[in-house]
């Protein structure tokens, strides 16, 4: 039950394949922009048509391509709120949601609609007239009245000012909890898919990935693509060396994992990731990896300090010299072995990593000479899954 | 000044009343024809908008006297559909009031009908989507949602069509002759006194059609200030 979603379809040199299923709760298509999020929202609410696959929701079928069922959208009854919100612009705020609720017009459930939203002193104003925040609330209110068995979030907060979108997605959560109906959100930011969503499915050039409850999401992406999209600073190509040890090429450095690597790693990875506040200036647990701080520059946060470095080479593990000078550049080495082979497409053969540390007004900040980061704090990500 | 009221007395002021009886019901024809074919068309698949679209926007780029020679051949009684219009019905087209509003109709849809599509075209097309998923019916999602967004470009669409109306010539002097007090438009008079060499009469008529012309247009553009 629930909605599920599995569609291709192909425009120009775009080709879509996404896949997912929701049972309740809100659901995150993440994804940059162009990565096909408002087409996949198009094809569910029946504005666009997939090319094939199946689209069904708590079982019955919107779209079949096999069956040849295409239910018009007049019949999917699905609550689609724009990006820019097509509010009626020649409606008044009142007449808006009238013409959401169908036959059984009622000016009297109107009224309590609007006060559900808090715009009732808006009633006989026009959309033109109103602000980000207003618009929106009447385009919750228009959702609410059309008493929607699905409901399509299309970038609802991308317009509004930052304090606007704090007690706007309040409100939000409220409209779906009380729809109590299966909710897809499409966004490009990882804060809207934490505070909002249950599960998540990221997008990639068309392409969608596995379905993650939120929490595992953030945990560990899993994917390249995955990491970048929440919000993920340090990403790149990794190799595996051998049961404990993987070469990321692109920093320079070997990472040592003390409790070994899974079996299927060589298979599987491809790439690691390095949350920018997992790293400490002062040694952890007894197998941390050291990182030797080189070249860096320092930005300021109003919170926080980011330190972009490069790492001058690294001792892997601890029972190795931690002596950097006696086992000479190893990124230099490392890097003119493999730099074509294991940089991402476009990107140089060295980069920096990014450390980000809280700021502690009592104390001066100075860079530390080496930075520890324990593997456990390592996430080992494959590849996306690529277009067939 | 006295002279210029007796010319005004001794005028035949037939051709102000038939070109503006044919051009108010030309328009009021053109409206509803215009604006319900461009939301034909707006709806239309691409190979078929292209088609149709060629076939509405022809009037507009052929000669007048073409387009008049084909409605001529079409409502003449002397063929099929004149006959049987004729017999059947009793209408007559060729040589009456009637023929002229047809000729001036003809003529002067294309511009309703293109003014009318551009402004659907231009109406966000997420009112329409919104529409739908809210339920509406294509019938009221075009009353109700795309008509009156287009407002702004269907009232230009109608005093052009207007404007038009009022000032054919080629498909009218076809279709319905130049029969005075009868299919004697402003236009015919104008072509007719010239060829008597009357000067001061054509130019009196030529005023007159100019100033309505201006007139319309300029009330045209206060009417979209206005809007802004």
């Amino acid at each position: 039950m629930g909605l599920r979603v599995d569609i291709r379809k192909k425009t120009g040199d775009f080709q879509l394949q996404v896949c997912f299923e929701t049972d309740a709760g809100l659901h995150a298509l993440l994804g940059a922009s162009g990565s096909g999020k408002t087409m996949t929202l198009k094809c569910i609410a029946g504005i666009m048509t997939p090319d094939e696959g199946q689209i069904s929701l708590d079982g019955r079928i919107f779209f079949d391509s096999g069956k040849k069922i295409n239910l018009p959208p007049q019949k999917r009854r699905t609550g689609y709120m724009f990006q820019d919100y097509a509010l009626f612009p020649t409606m008044t705020v009142l007449q808006n949601v009238l013409a959401a609720m169908g036959r059984k017009k009622d000016t009297g459930r109107a009224a309590d609609y609007l006060r559900r939203f808090q715009v009732q002193d808006l009633a006989d104003r026009y959309p033109g007239k109103l602000s980000g925040g207003q618009k929106q609330r009447v385009a919750m209110a228009r959702i609410a009245a059309q008493e929607p068995a699905l409901i399509l979030l299309d970038e609802p907060f991308s317009a509004l000012d930052s304090h606007l979108k704090w007690v706007l997605q309040n409100e939000m959560k409220s409209l779906l909890d009380t729809a109590g109906v299966p909710a897809v959100l499409v966004t490009h930011s990882r804060d809207e898919v934490y505070r909002l969503c249950s599960s998540v499915c990221c997008l990639q050039d068309g392409i969608s990935e596995r379905t993650l409850p939120v929490r595992d999401f953030f945990k560990n992406p899993e994917t390249v693509t995955g990491a970048r999209l929440s919000g993920c600073k340090n990403v790149a190509p990794a190799r595996v060396v051998d049961g404990h040890t993987v070469e990321v090429p692109l920093w320079g450095i070997r990472l040592h994992f003390g409790s070994g690597l899974p079996a299927d790693a060589p298979a599987r990875i491809r790439a690691v990731e390095i949350r920018a506040h997992m790293f400490h200036a002062e040694r952890g647990e007894e197998d941390d990896n050291v990182l030797c701080v080189g070249r860096y520059e320092v930005l300021e946060d109003p919170f926080e300090w980011n330190v972009s470095f490069f790492a001058a080479g690294n001792a892997c593990a601890p029972h190795l010299s931690e002596d950097l000078a006696e086992r000479g550049d190893l990124w230099k080495v490392i890097a003119e072995e493999d730099s074509a082979a294991n940089s991402f497409a476009g990107e140089p053969s060295a980069a920096p990593l990014l450390w980000r540390t809280a700021r502690d007004p009592r104390r001066a900040f100075t860079v530390p000479e080496k930075l520890y980061l324990n593997s456990s704090d390592v996430m080992l990500l494959r590849d996306s899954p690529a277009s067939e | 000044m006295r002279n210029l009221w007796l010319f005004m007395q001794g005028l035949d002021w037939s051709p102000l009343f038939i070109s503006l009886k044919t051009g108010v019901v030309a328009t009021v024809l053109c409206f509803f024809l215009g604006t319900w074919l461009a939301g034909m068309v707006y709806r239309a698949r691409p190979a078929l908008k292209a088609v149709l679209d060629g076939v509405l926007t022809l009037p507009m780029v052929l000669p007048p006297t073409a387009a008049g020679f084909f409605l001529l051949l079409f409502f003449s009684q002397r063929r099929p559909f004149g006959k049987y219009l004729f017999q059947a019905h009793g209408i007559r087209i060729v040589q009456t009031w009637t023929g002229c509003i047809l000729a001036a109709a003809v003529i002067a849809l294309p511009l309703m009908y293109r003014n009318a599509r551009a402004a659907f075209e231009l109406v966000d097309e997420n009112l329409v989507y919104a529409a739908r998923t809210m339920g509406m019916s294509e019938t009221a999602i075009f009353f109700k949602v795309l008509v009156p967004s287009a407002q702004p470009g269907l009232l230009s669409g109608v005093v052009l069509t207007f404007a038009r109306a009022l000032g054919e010539y080629g498909a009218t002097s076809m279709l319905a002759g130049n029969i005075p007090g009868r299919t004697g438009t402003i236009s015919q008079r104008i072509a007719m006194v010239i060829q008597d060499g009357d000067y001061t009469v054509a130019g009196f008529w030529a005023a007159v059609i100019t100033l309505i012309a201006f007139a319309v247009i300029v009330i045209m553009n206060l009417v979209s200030e206005d809007r802004e």
